[in-house]
């Protein structure tokens, strides 16, 4: 699993705003294994965003996400992908905010039983600048 | 309703918990109800914001649903509270209650139903 992004932040009323591209590459069949045993029907695939600031000892904005069905291509390959969802923080803390951790996880779907959420084993840092980007195109 | 699709559909049944100290973290199914409403919704959480005393608001949003839910939420309200929350999704079993749902939308389902039962009872009498 491979993330890679770019960053740069706008304000938005009172509310500090992130701007994140990314790259995703996952390959879910593992050689002979796949995580799509016979029970199970989808994975909900997200991107989430996870970090501190000081109005909050924690945050996590889910940044976009997938789903994707037994039967559907097993391996993604995403380039320069936009946030599905606006990144507002709650207050000011992404200006600055070097600790901010991007990780990839996924609920298992079944078709019967138990609904487990995994964590990737990966994470990605994504440092946001000091200053604000006044106009940008996006 | 069909917000939670292709993962959940009408009359599947859901399993839940609802231990306080679990924490709400993104990506969780939460059943919860919105104030002055009956019936609980059942929908992913998609943003937290807690503080260090453990305090949190959260937004949701079904799978299905091409926006959050805010504006499901009461006139004025933009975030959900722990107190919100009815339960936690762990597990489910699909189709199960759409008979209990056939039974509600048709009564002469029902009444059909419930002449079968009586008569398997009847003939099952020793």
């Amino acid at each position: 699993l491979r993330k890679n992004v770019e960053d740069f932040t706008g304000p938005r009323e009172r509310s500090d705003l992130g701007f994140v591209t990314f790259d995703i590459t996952a390959d879910i069949l593992n050689e002979k294994m796949s995580i799509f045993d016979w029970n199970v029907k989808q994975l909900f695939l997200y991107l989430s965003a996870e970090y501190s600031t000081k109005n909050n000892a924690l945050n996590q904005v889910v940044l976009w996400d997938k789903i994707i069905l037994r039967g559907d291509n097993p391996r993604l390959y995403l380039k320069d992908m936009k946030s599905k969802y606006f990144f507002f923080d709650d207050g000011n803390g992404l200006k600055g905010n070097r600790n901010v951790t991007l990780t990839l996880s996924w609920n298992v779907v079944p078709n019967a039983g138990i609904l487990p959420l995994v964590t990737g084993s990966g994470h990605v840092s994504v440092p946001f600048p000091d200053t604000y980007e006044t106009t940008k195109s996006y | 309703s069909g917000s939670m699709e292709p993962a959940f559909h009408r009359g599947d049944l859901l399993f839940l918990t609802n231990r306080i100290e679990d924490p709400i973290r993104v990506g969780e199914i939460v059943v919860f109800r919105i104030e002055g409403r009956e019936i609980p919704i059942v929908h992913r959480v998609l943003k937290i914001h807690e503080k260090q005393n453990g305090d949190i608001k959260f937004l949701t949003k079904g799978d299905n649903n091409a926006v959050d839910d805010r504006g499901l939420y009461k006139q004025g309200q933009h975030w959900l509270e722990k107190k919100d929350v009815v339960g936690r999704a762990r597990g489910f079993v699909p189709y199960i209650g759409i008979v209990t749902i056939l039974m509600n939308d048709y009564p002469k389902f029902k009444y059909a139903v419930l002449f079968l039962l009586g008569l398997f009872v009847l003939v099952h009498r020793e």
